[in-house]
């Protein structure tokens, strides 16, 4: 699926408890996952919590039409972009993905790309197979260049380095461009873009990803607050688009939805700095698109999922990062714990889903459940029932069976169903526990290891009840 | 006015003064009411963990139970949002495979109250006549407050007590950080959000905190207590049933 090297959903339990323990990880998370709720909120109750909702509910009800007549609006989406003089290539897999853009970068002798932040360019490993190819691929979203400087993966869906400080960043900088060391923002900011401005100039290749596109004009709609998304797009001569299925939405009018809820969701702004339609290569009625557009349409295990009734909805996403910014596991655990490309809620989600649920059995489990992720999302995707979905399947199709303790949590929940099912068993095992914490003592090590366990009350309230006065 | 109690089995087993207070409460408040002592657990615990076939088998006589005592009262009351939203919400699911059980689940749902909902909604009062001395903060539960909706009930019967001085609590909507299993499974990050909720407790120097929600107070609680915190948690079971000033008739 994607770049071996990098896919270690299996370590959660170990990378989570190390995030843990990294105070300044901590600090960081705590600062700008506060930042984004309360700056959600904001926008939210300016909008009035019942027009958003009428937001939240029309975009699920153009999500669900899409999805369910994807095949359709995928077809007018490719027509459209090809009417315009764009190029579109269906890549089944990830490597298919990469293939084509890195055979294309070859083809036209191109050594360097620029490109935006694009969250499917990191899950089909597009970084990788370029440099395995020679060619240099440039991060120019600020962020995503910080962490490519890192030689890290970014830990969130859309502030990239989000686990780093300024002191972080101040090391960085200094460590690998050869500059005296500076804390100051401006100053750093500018550093940054000095450099990538040089790389702009030169780049033959920008490579985005997409935020809609839309089936009636072939349009390709993103949005950014830097404007590097507009200098990708409009420098280099050959502009490579790369997309999930699942973005496509019918008409203009419809993405009018989107963009009320995406950035207000995402960071609590109106709407974003920039905001790019860009509609097929350069021709006589169109002189400011480059010369070559090209489209990659993405499977790599999409159209699974839109065969799934029960997790179908997890197609719906904008990637706006909002159930990552509530979680209250996010917040403590960060995203490089999940062990994959989607952090979060979302992560837990799609994690199973594209990578396989034997090798991230632990990340649906690694929720309360408490549901803020299905109250924030801007289109309405159940995520809280679908990690429970996921439990199930996990449990009941065997896929936790290489996990330690398993098969002794699967014999006690058989014992306590047996035990549950019948009143006069439910009293024996609770004297039974009586008897036990009488003698030994009743340990559960991972509760008591940090917090006291009240003990099991001398008498039950079913005992006591028998003894009130009626 | 008939109601018959879902005790649930945390308060059975571990918070039985819980159950004794709802019982005390309703019945000054002039209600009727029975216990059914076939009634075991919602079987939440298995549900949340992926068994749904053991979950499954225990809800059944749940539903058993509660079908039968329907027959003799008008609702069904428990202390708990989280095993009130397990009937409602998930038992339709549960049993989606058996068309009667399936109504049957609907139908004790729709009788099915959580306390403060019940008290608010069903009885129409805010005002229970409890007395408690003190400074009182809240802590909504998860299920209670996004599943059924309840974040004002709670809070209007606690203000209408006499002598509470009530603080709302920072965060009082995120997550302690139980979730069931969760909190064994996952311990490290369930202690750390139950950590940045005690923080929120002590910033708030109250002198007790109320929950409708007896998973949420054993976490809460089990932090308070290994940390040396004087804070108290209660029930609002038992904040309501109290009607000492000197707060004597609380354990």
């Amino acid at each position: 699926m994607t770049v071996e090297s990098q896919v270690q959903p299996e370590r959660f339990v170990e990378d989570s408890r190390r995030a843990l323990t990294n105070p300044l990880l901590q600090r960081a998370l705590s600062i700008a996952t506060v930042k984004a709720t309360s700056a959600r909120y904001e926008a939210v109750t300016h909008v009035g919590v019942a027009n958003w909702e009428q937001l939240r509910e029309r975009a699920h009800t153009i999500k669900k039409h899409t999805i369910e007549n994807l095949d359709f609006y995928l077809e007018q989406f490719a027509a459209n972009v090809e009417r315009h003089g764009g190029k579109v290539h269906w890549a089944n897999t990830a490597a298919d993905a990469c293939k084509y853009v890195v055979e294309l970068a070859q083809r036209r002798g191109i050594g360097e790309i620029v490109k935006s932040k694009s969250m499917m360019t990191e899950e089909i490993g597009l970084n990788e197979a370029l440099e395995h190819a020679g060619i240099n691929p440039v991060e120019t979203d600020l962020g995503e260049y910080i962490v490519q400087l890192a030689n890290e993966r970014p830990s969130h869906i859309n502030m990239p380095a989000i686990h780093k400080t300024r002191s972080d960043v101040a090391d960085l900088f200094a460590e690998k461009l050869g500059v005296e060391r500076t804390e100051e923002i401006p100053e750093m900011t500018a550093l940054a873009r000095r450099i990538l401005r040089a790389r702009f100039a030169e780049a033959q290749m920008g490579v985005t990803g997409v935020n809609y596109a839309v089936a009636d004009t072939g349009t390709i709609v993103l949005v950014e607050n830097e404007g590097n998304i507009r200098l990708t797009t409009s420098l280099p001569r050959i502009h490579v688009a790369i997309m999930g299925i699942e973005k496509v939405v019918p008409s203009l009018r419809d993405v009018g939805v989107f963009m009320q809820l995406l950035s207000r969701s995402a960071s609590g702004q109106k709407m974003c700095s920039y905001v790019s339609f860009l509609t097929g290569a350069r021709s006589s009625t169109n002189d400011e698109a480059p010369d070559e557009f090209h489209v990659v349409l993405v499977d790599n295990g999409r159209v699974e999922m839109l065969a799934d009734e029960q997790l179908r909805e997890s197609l719906y996403c904008i990637r706006c990062g909002a159930c990552l910014n509530v979680c209250p596991v996010y917040r403590k655990i960060g995203g490089h714990a999940y062990g994959w490309v989607y952090p979060g809620p979302i992560g837990a989600v799609l994690t199973p889903q594209m990578i396989g649920l034997e090798r991230a059995t632990s990340q649906p489990f690694a929720s309360s459940l408490c549901g803020a992720c299905g109250d924030v999302c801007p289109v309405k995707i159940k995520l809280p029932d679908m990690l429970l979905h996921l439990r199930q399947r996990i449990k009941e199709n065997g896929h936790a069976k290489a996990e330690n303790g398993h098969l002794l949590e699967r014999l006690s929940f058989r014992l306590w169903a047996m035990a549950m099912r019948s009143p006069r068993r439910y009293r024996v095992i609770a004297r039974l526990g009586r008897i036990v914490q009488g003698v030994t003592g009743l340990r559960v090590p991972q509760w008591s290891n940090t917090r006291d366990l009240p003990p099991l009350a001398r008498r039950s309230f079913r005992e006591q009840w028998r003894q009130r006065p009626h | 006015m008939k109601v018959s109690l879902f005790i649930t089995c945390i308060v059975d087993q571990f918070y039985p003064e819980v159950g004794l207070a709802m019982s005390n409460l309703l019945t000054r408040l002039g209600v009727e009411i029975s216990f059914n002592s076939e009634q075991t657990c919602c079987g939440q615990p298995a549900f949340n963990t992926g068994y749904g076939r053991e979950a499954r088998s225990v809800a059944e006589q749940m539903l058993k139970v509660f079908a039968s005592e329907l027959e003799s009262v008008d609702y069904v009351v428990a202390p708990s949002g989280s095993c009130v939203t397990m009937v409602k919400k998930y038992y339709p699911e549960l049993f989606a495979d058996d068309a009667e059980l399936k109504t049957q689940s609907e139908f004790v749902g729709s009788r099915l109250y959580e306390l403060s909902q019940f008290l608010v909604d069903v009885l129409a009062v805010e005002d229970v006549g409890a007395a408690f001395q003190g400074r009182v903060t809240y802590h909504d539960s998860c299920h209670l407050l996004r599943e059924l909706g309840l974040s004002r009930p709670p809070r209007k019967l606690i203000n209408a007590v006499k002598g509470v001085e009530f603080v709302e609590l920072d965060d009082a909507d995120v997550c302690c950080g139980f979730g069931g299993t969760f909190s064994v499974k996952h311990p490290e990050i369930s202690s750390a959000i139950a950590a940045e909720k005690i923080a929120c407790i002590e910033r708030s120097k109250a002198d007790a905190v109320v929950a409708c929600d007896s998973s949420c107070l054993m976490q809460m609680g089990g932090m308070l207590s290994r940390k040396g915190s004087a804070v108290r948690t209660l029930h609002l079971a038992e904040l309501l049933a109290g009607q000492d000033m000197n707060n004597q008739d609380l354990k």
